[in-house]
């Protein structure tokens, strides 16, 4: 990837370091901040310097983390606790699991930090199953600190001890809300709970707690190394550093990009991406998985941050951004996540639960032709209802996907219910296929490929399709060499 | 359960395992994980056996492994092929490349075919977006995979040829 765009801090140690030894995360200046906190400041000041460098969470919710670890610290509890989620469900995004696997210990050190500021000595790293590798790596890294008496008893002889468990996910995207997750730690289904209280009040174990992020983890290390000063100077007015991208989809260049808040979106996929795979038109870019919204062209060139990608419908989320070119049907996107999430739902609440399946409903109906125009206003009025009712994140969230692409993509949505066409040619209810007799050469390619043997014709005669037993599937149009088969 | 001594070594391997853990009220799902593990799967006895020894109701350990998309309660084939349908998977042709995998085994995803060999999955993002479209197949990763690549997956995992 062109480097000249990215700035590596999360991700400075990624690649560069031996992720299996210590020493290497030492010798790059690993535990320094540790070190110099347990010894020269107070919690206090830990809080205050976090508060200065402007740090907000990059899960997702960009909540400030000097703020969340203040709350913790003011409420009173016989215990506290540090979780990390690295509950990484966003589909398309892999900074975390690229954190966990390349810099573990950066993270051992950043729960440390935040134990030591709020007052626990306990902390939990809960981390999907899916992710194998970076289990492994993070069981290595957490032996050999203890080795190091870099977390355990008495850490560096300050007086200050700090134990992390590893407790493992089970594929639950609702997980990653907090106070699902934190019933999932405690060995429950992971189901959400209403907030207040909040997990600063009542957490694990009904005690004072603190959810951070794997990346939001990253970047502490590295602020009180560099000083929350200069990581303040970094980004745009309200989001302060910089974000891990994972860029994905119809793009040339695929992977973790690192750049300052504030980089527009246009940078990241044609400068640092290379652009569409194909030469092929951009169409939209998805930031925020299931929870956020689908970015037209029309705004490729604001500067990215938490509040600019709100106002566009859209979110920051945990970093997916999925590339889609002129092939991909908005209304086919707006399904998959829908289908995502109703399947993802814990079921609790009802506007969740039952809103969303409907949601899911109208969109089949739609992408099947059997959609109306007072369909897409069902979707519009039932999307705000599930976002204001819903109890947790999931459900506030979910329909985000269908109500941008309305927005934005209002045109694709008619040409499905109104002509009873899909633009992009992905919806195959709505696709037709026909032979062009001028350019059919007979070779029967197609009606060899044909597994209905609707496509009759002689050799070296233009071939022709039975609309009637048709199902669409798109075998003659991959096997025909001519472009002889027009997809409409 | 195929063989009852062998099933009451894996009975009695998950009893050491449980007895070994620390005290911690949170353990029930990291045993559920050793116990499919051990089992393939979480039969009701295996249920019954961890809500008795952690003295829980049926009804909560059976809540949690319901809950869980990772636990099965059936069986898995021999050799489980799992497509992943994440967002970057998606947008480069994995239904395509599922659709396809279920027609050449006549069988839906999440089933099993008849002679106990083949399971199809899908699977929410592993993460290796950069691959996509993923195909994972007994835990090997192959990427970019195309429709063609399909009859030599099958043939590699019933050979055992990697």
């Amino acid at each position: 990837m062109s480097g000249h765009k990215q700035l590596r801090i999360a991700l400075r140690n990624c690649g560069v370091i031996d992720p299996e030894n210590i020493l290497e995360y030492i010798a790059r200046g690993g535990y320094m901040a540790l070190g110099k906190i347990l010894d020269e400041m107070a919690p206090e000041d830990v809080i205050d310097e976090l508060k200065k460098s402007g740090l907000r969470g990059r899960g997702g919710g960009g909540f400030p983390t000097g703020l969340k670890l203040e709350f913790a610290r003011r409420n009173e509890g016989e215990r506290k606790y540090i979780i990390c989620n690295a509950d990484e469900g966003d589909p398309g995004a892999f900074m975390d699991r690229s954190i966990l696997e390349g810099d573990p210990q950066s993270i051992l050190e950043a729960m440390a930090i935040c134990g030591y500021a709020v007052g626990a000595n306990e902390g939990y790293v809960y981390i999907r199953a899916e992710y194998p590798l970076a289990i492994e790596r993070l069981t290595i890294a957490i032996r050999q600190a203890y080795e190091a008496g870099l977390i355990g008893d008495d850490i560096m002889g300050s007086g200050f001890s700090f134990d992390i468990k590893i407790k493992y996910g089970a594929g639950a995207f609702v997980c990653g809300e907090e106070t699902a997750l934190i019933s999932s730690v405690e060995g429950n289904r992971g189901e959400p709970h209403f907030k207040p209280p909040f997990p600063a009040e009542k957490g694990l174990w009904g005690m004072p707690t603190t959810v951070n992020n794997v990346e939001t983890l990253a970047n502490i290390p590295s602020i009180f190394n560099m000083g929350a000063g200069r990581f303040a100077e970094i980004g745009t007015k309200t989001s302060k550093g910089t974000k891990v991208f994972a860029l994905a989809g119809n793009v040339n260049k695929v992977g973790l990009v690192e750049v300052p808040m504030g980089t527009t979106l246009r940078e990241i996929v044609y400068d640092i991406g290379d652009g569409i795979v194909g030469g092929k038109k951009f169409k939209a870019v998805q930031t925020g998985g299931p929870s956020g919204g689908c970015i037209p062209e029309q705004f490729l060139d604001i500067p990215i941050d938490y509040e600019s990608l709100k106002e566009i419908g859209s979110m920051m989320g945990s970093g997916g951004m999925i590339i889609m070119d002129e092939d991909t049907c908005m209304v086919d996107i707006a399904k998959y996540y829908l289908e995502f999430t109703t399947d993802e739902s814990c079921g609790k609440c009802t506007p969740c639960r039952i809103g969303n399946k409907r949601l899911y409903e109208i969109l089949c109906k739609i992408t099947k032709g059997e959609g109306t125009e007072e369909d897409l206003d069902s979707l519009k009025e039932l999307g705000g209802i599930i976002k204001d009712t819903s109890l947790c994140g999931l459900g506030q969230t979910a329909p985000n996907p269908v109500l941008s692409t309305m927005k934005y993509f209002y045109d694709e949505y008619l040409s499905h219910v109104r002509d009873k066409k899909c633009p992009a040619g992905i919806c195959s209810s709505l696709t037709r296929y026909e032979i062009i007799a001028d350019k059919c050469i007979g070779c029967t390619m197609c009606a060899k490929a044909c597994p209905t043997a609707c496509i009759s014709g002689k050799v070296r005669e233009p071939h022709k399709i039975d609309q009637a037993k048709c199902i669409k599937c798109g075998a003659c149009f991959k096997a025909c060499k001519f472009d002889a088969i027009l997809k409409s | 359960m195929c063989n009852n001594s062998l099933a009451e070594e894996k009975f009695k391997e998950l009893d050491a395992f449980i007895d070994g853990l620390e005290e911690d009220e949170g353990n029930l799902i990291v045993i559920l994980h050793k116990a499919q593990n051990l089992f393939g799967y979480l039969p009701r006895e295996v249920q019954l056996h961890v809500s008795r020894k952690l003295k829980l109701s049926a009804a909560k350990v059976n809540g949690v492994v319901t809950f869980y998309s990772y636990f099965t309660e059936e069986p898995k084939g021999q050799h489980v092929i799992s497509v992943c349908m994440g967002t970057a998977c998606f947008v480069r042709g994995a239904s395509d490349i599922l659709s396809s995998l279920q027609e050449k085994l006549g069988i839906k995803c999440g089933e099993t075919t008849k002679d106990g060999k083949f399971t199809i999955d899908s699977l929410r993002c592993v993460g290796a977006c950069g691959l996509a479209p993923v195909v994972i197949a007994d835990g090997r990763v192959h990427g970019r995979v195309e429709i063609d690549d399909l009859d030599k997956i099958l043939v590699e995992l019933e050979s055992g040829v990697r």
